[in-house]
C-alpha cells in the first residue's frame, strides 16, 4: 500500500527524521489557518498518491494566508493523473543549499533491500539515472547486517552526500525494517541553509502481507475509499481480489494468472474487459456466489465470463456458486462459463440441469473469451440501437 | 530423471498435522510422493494414518532428516511461522525447501532466501504450487491427475496457467513442472530452472511462463540467448494489466514502461523464443516444434 505524502512525512518523523512543520487540511479556510499557524508564507502540495504533481500544478508556494487560501481552493478537487485532490498538505517553506535523493527499494533479481542515494535530488530519480547512471549509487543491504554507522558511511560516500546524512540513512533504514514498508524514498533530501538535514517530500510504500504484525499501519481511510471505485470498496471489503477495469466483459477466474490470461484473451477477441476477479484457490460455492453478484452489479458489464480450471478449487463447488449466485441475482446479462480439471463433469452438469437460457457453457478457454466477448459487442449494439431509437421518440 | 525432484525424492512435510498441510499430504501421498515424515514440535512422536499408511510426525527437520534421509521439505507453514520455518530448514541444510504458504512479509522472504542461500538449500516459493515430475513425485499442491510423463519441462510463476498449460499439452506428459511463484522475492527463478531443465536429458523442449512485473523474464530470455539449446516455448499473461496495479500475485504490478507484458513478450521473441498469443496457441507452438523434430512422436 502507498502512503500519502503526511502519511509518509509522519512515519519519518516518528524515527527522528527531520521533516518541515506541516498539516493537513481538506478545506481552503483550514489551510488559511494552517498557514496562520506556520507563519504566513507556507507551500500547498496536493496529497495523491502519483507523481508529477508538481508538474501538474499540484505544489505552490503562497507568500500569506489569503494566497494559501487561493492556492488550496484552486488545488482542491483538481484532478492529477485521474487523481482527485482531497487534502492538501500546508507544509512550512524550508531554505535549501542543496538537494540530495536517498532511498531503499527491494531489488527483486538479487532478493534484496538496496540503498539508492545521488546527489542529484529534486527530480525523478529515473531520469537522472538514465542521463547520467554514474550519478546515482546502488548499494545492497545484507539483510543480517543491515545499516551499520560503516554501511551508511558507504552509502554517503558513494552517492557523494555530506557525510552528516549517515545518521538519516539510519533512520530511514530503521522506517524501512520496523514498519515492514517495501520503499522509502526522500525527494528531495535537503541541507537547509542552516545545515540541517531535512527530508523535503517522502514516499512510502508498505507491505501488505505484513499488516498482521504492523496493527498501527494507516488503514484506507475516507479519502481513500472515495479515491477507489466503489465496486472496488465493497470487493475489498468481501475479500475479493478485484480490480475495476474499463471494459464491457466482466471476467472471474481462479489463480491471478489464469485471470491475467483471461484478460488478454478476450482483449484478444475484440472486446475489453471489465474487470479482473479471482476468486482464489481452494474457492468455495460462497465465494464464487459473491464474486458473480458483484461483478453483475457493475453497470459497465455487458456478459460475464467465467473461466476456471479446477486444481484445488472443485469445478462443482463454482457451479454451485453460480446456481446460489442466481437465487438472488435476476440475471440480464448473458454468462458464458468454460469449467475444466477437478470435478469438471460435474459442474458442467449443475449448470446443464440449471438450463437458464442466458447460461451458455464453453469447452476451452479461447472458445469461452470468444463468445462472451461477441455477447458483450452485440449487447452494447443494441444498447446503442436502443438508445438511438428512444431519442428518434424523443425527437419525434 | 526430471529436475529438483525425482522418484528416489524423500518428502517432509512442515505443517503437515495443520488443514492444508493434512489435505495436500493426503494428495501427494496418493500421486505416489515418498512422504516419510512431518514437523510439528508440538506433536513429535505421534504418528498419522492418512488413508493407510502411517507416516510419523517429528520435532524438528534435523530429526526427521536423520531418521528418514529425507532430502525435501514441503511448508504449509502459515504467513507468521514461515520465516523461522525455513530458517529450521536450511539449518538442518535440506536441499530443497518448497515453500507453498502466500502472503508472507517481504522483509522475512529477503531474510530466508539469503539464510537459506548461504546453507546451500534451494528454496522454490514463497507462493507457489510446488512441483511435479510426472509418475515420480508431487511436493506440492500441483493436482497430479490432470497430465502423464512425458518430455517438457515447464516453469511457471502462476499456478493455475501451469494446470493450463499441462492439461493442453496432456498428450505428450512431462519431465517436471515448476511453479516458482508470484512473489516479488522468490528463492528459485525462470534461469534456475531452465539451467536444470537444459542439463537434463530427459527434456527435450520447456516451456516459460512469465506474467508482468520486476524483470525476470528479461533476465531469463538473455539466459536463453547464452545457455540454452533446447526449444524455448513462452506464454507472458497480463498484456492488458493497468499501470500500479497489483494484479493478485504480489509480484505482479506494472511501473511506468517496466515489467510491461509486451516488453517481456519481446526480449524472448529477441532470444528465439516463440511466445504463443493465448495458453492454448502456447501449447500449439509447442505441438508444432516437437512435430518438427525427427523420430518424435508428437
Amino acid at each position: 500500500m502507498d502512503l500519502y505524502e503526511h502519511q509518509a512525512r509522519e512515519l519519518l518523523h516518528d524515527n527522528g527524521v527531520l521533516v518541515p512543520r506541516a498539516e493537513v487540511v481538506d478545506t481552503a479556510e483550514a489551510a488559511r489557518a494552517a498557514a496562520e499557524r506556520l507563519g504566513g508564507r507556507v507551500v500547498i502540495k496536493a496529497q495523491v498518491k502519483t507523481g508529477g504533481r508538481g508538474k501538474a500544478g499540484g505544489v505552490k508556494l503562497a507568500d500569506d494566508p489569503a494566497a494559501a487560501e487561493l492556492t488550496a481552493r484552486r488545488i482542491l478537487g483538481m484532478d492529477i493523473k485521474g487523481h482527485t485532490v482531497h487534502r492538501v498538505m500546508v507544509a512550512e517553506p524550508v531554505e535549501v543549499a542543496r538537494e540530495m535523493y536517498l532511498g531503499f527499494t527491494l531489488d527483486r533479481a538479487a532478493g534484496r533491500f538496496l540503498a539508492i542515494a545521488s546527489a542529484e535530488g529534486g527530480m525523478e530519480i529515473e531520469e537522472v539515472a538514465a542521463r547520467r547512471p554514474e550519478a546515482v549509487a546502488r548499494i545492497a543491504v545484507d539483510p543480517a547486517e543491515g545499516v551499520t554507522e560503516a554501511k551508511a558511511a558507504e552509502i554517503a560516500v558513494a552517492g557523494g552526500l555530506p557525510r552528516e546524512t549517515t545518521e538519516t540513512i539510519r533512520r530511514l533504514w530503521t522506517v524501512l525494517t520496523a514498519h515492514d514498508a517495501l520503499l522509502v524514498e526522500v525527494n528531495p533530501l535537503v541541507v537547509t541553509r542552516s545545515g540541517a538535514i531535512v527530508a523535503l517530500d517522502g514516499k512510502v510504500t508498505l507491505d501488505d502481507n505484513a499488516r498482521f504484525r504492523q496493527p498501527s499501519q494507516p488503514s484506507w481511510d475516507a479519502a481513500d475509499d472515495r479515491a477507489r471505485d466503489p465496486l472496488e470498496t465493497r470487493a475489498a471489503a468481501a475479500g475479493l481480489g478485484y480490480v475495476k477495469l474499463d471494459g464491457q466483459v466482466g471476467v472471474i477466474g481462479n489463480g491471478a494468472g489464469l485471470v491475467m490470461s483471461t484478460l488478454d484473451v478476450v482483449a484478444g477477441c475484440g472486446a475489453r474487459p471489465a474487470d479482473f476477479l479471482d476468486i482464489g484457490g481452494g474457492a468455495s460455492a460462497q465465494v464464487m456466489a459473491d464474486g458473480l453478484g458483484l461483478v453483475l452489479d457493475d453497470p459497465d458489464v455487458r456478459s460475464v465470463l467465467v473461466n476456471v480450471f479446477g486444481g484445488i478449487t472443485a469445478c462443482d463447488a463454482v457451479a454451485d456458486g453460480i446456481v446460489r449466485a442466481l437465487d438472488t441475482v435476476t440475471l440480464t446479462k448473458p454468462l458464458v462459463v468454460r469449467l475444466d480439471g477437478n470435478n469438471a463433469a460435474r459442474g458442467r452438469a449443475i449448470l446443464g440441469q440449471l438450463a437458464h437460457p442466458l447460461v451458455h457453457q464453453a469447452d476451452t478457454m479461447d472458445g469461452a473469451a470468444a463468445r462472451a466477448a461477441e455477447l458483450a459487442v452485440s449487447a452494447a449494439s443494441a444498447a446503442a440501437d436502443t438508445s438511438a431509437a428512444s431519442s428518434d421518440t424523443s425527437a419525434a | 530423471m526430471a529436475i529438483f525432484l525425482t522418484k528416489d525424492s524423500k518428502v517432509i512435510v512442515q505443517g503437515m498435522t495443520g488443514a492444508e498441510g493434512m489435505k495436500h499430504t493426503r494428495r501427494m501421498l496418493a500421486a505416489g510422493t515418498d512422504v516419510v515424515g512431518g514437523v510439528n514440535p508440538r506433536k513429535a512422536g505421534t504418528r498419522v494414518d492418512i488413508d493407510g499408511r502411517t507416516v510419523p510426525v517429528f520435532g524438528s527437520v534435523r530429526e526427521a532428516m536423520d531418521t528418514t534421509g529425507a532430502d525435501v521439505s514441503v511448508l504449509f507453514v502459515p504467513p507468521p511461522h514461515a520465516k523461522a520455518a525455513v530458517t529450521e530448514a536450511a539449518d538442518a541444510r535440506i536441499p530443497l525447501a518448497v515453500v507453498i504458504t502466500e502472503g508472507i512479509p517481504v522483509h522475512d522472504a529477503v531474510a530466508f532466501q539469503a539464510y537459506a542461500r548461504a546453507r546451500a538449500t534451494r528454496v522454490i516459493g514463497p507462493n507457489c504450487p510446488g512441483l511435479i515430475s510426472p509418475g515420480q513425485s508431487n511436493a506440492g499442491i500441483i493436482p497430479a491427475d490432470i497430465t502423464k510423463p512425458g518430455r517438457i519441462g515447464l516453469v511457471s510463476k502462476s499456478g493455475t496457467l501451469t494446470y493450463q498449460l499441462m492439461y493442453e499439452l496432456r498428450g505428450i506428459g512431462f519431465s517436471t513442472c515448476v511453479g516458482i511463484g508470484g512473489d516479488p522475492v522468490i528463492g528459485t527463478t525462470h534461469i534456475d530452472a531452465l539451467a536444470a531443465f537444459e542439463d537434463d536429458p530427459d527434456t527435450d523442449l520447456i516451456v516459460m511462463i512469465g506474467e508482468i512485473g520486476g524483470d525476470a523474464e528479461e533476465r531469463a530470455a538473455r539466459y536463453i540467448a547464452d545457455r540454452v539449446t533446447k526449444p524455448v516455448v513462452g506464454y507472458i499473461a497480463g498484456f492488458t494489466a493497468p499501470e500500479g496495479r497489483t494484479m493478485g500475485h504480489a509480484g505482479a504490478i506494472v511501473s511506468g514502461s517496466s515489467g510491461t507484458a509486451a516488453a517481456k513478450k519481446a526480449a524472448l521473441e529477441a532470444a528465439g523464443v516463440s511466445v504463443g498469443a493465448t495458453p492454448t496457441e502456447t501449447a500449439g507452438l509447442v505441438l508444432a516444434l516437437l512435430a518438427e523434430t525427427p523420430g518424435n512422436p508428437a
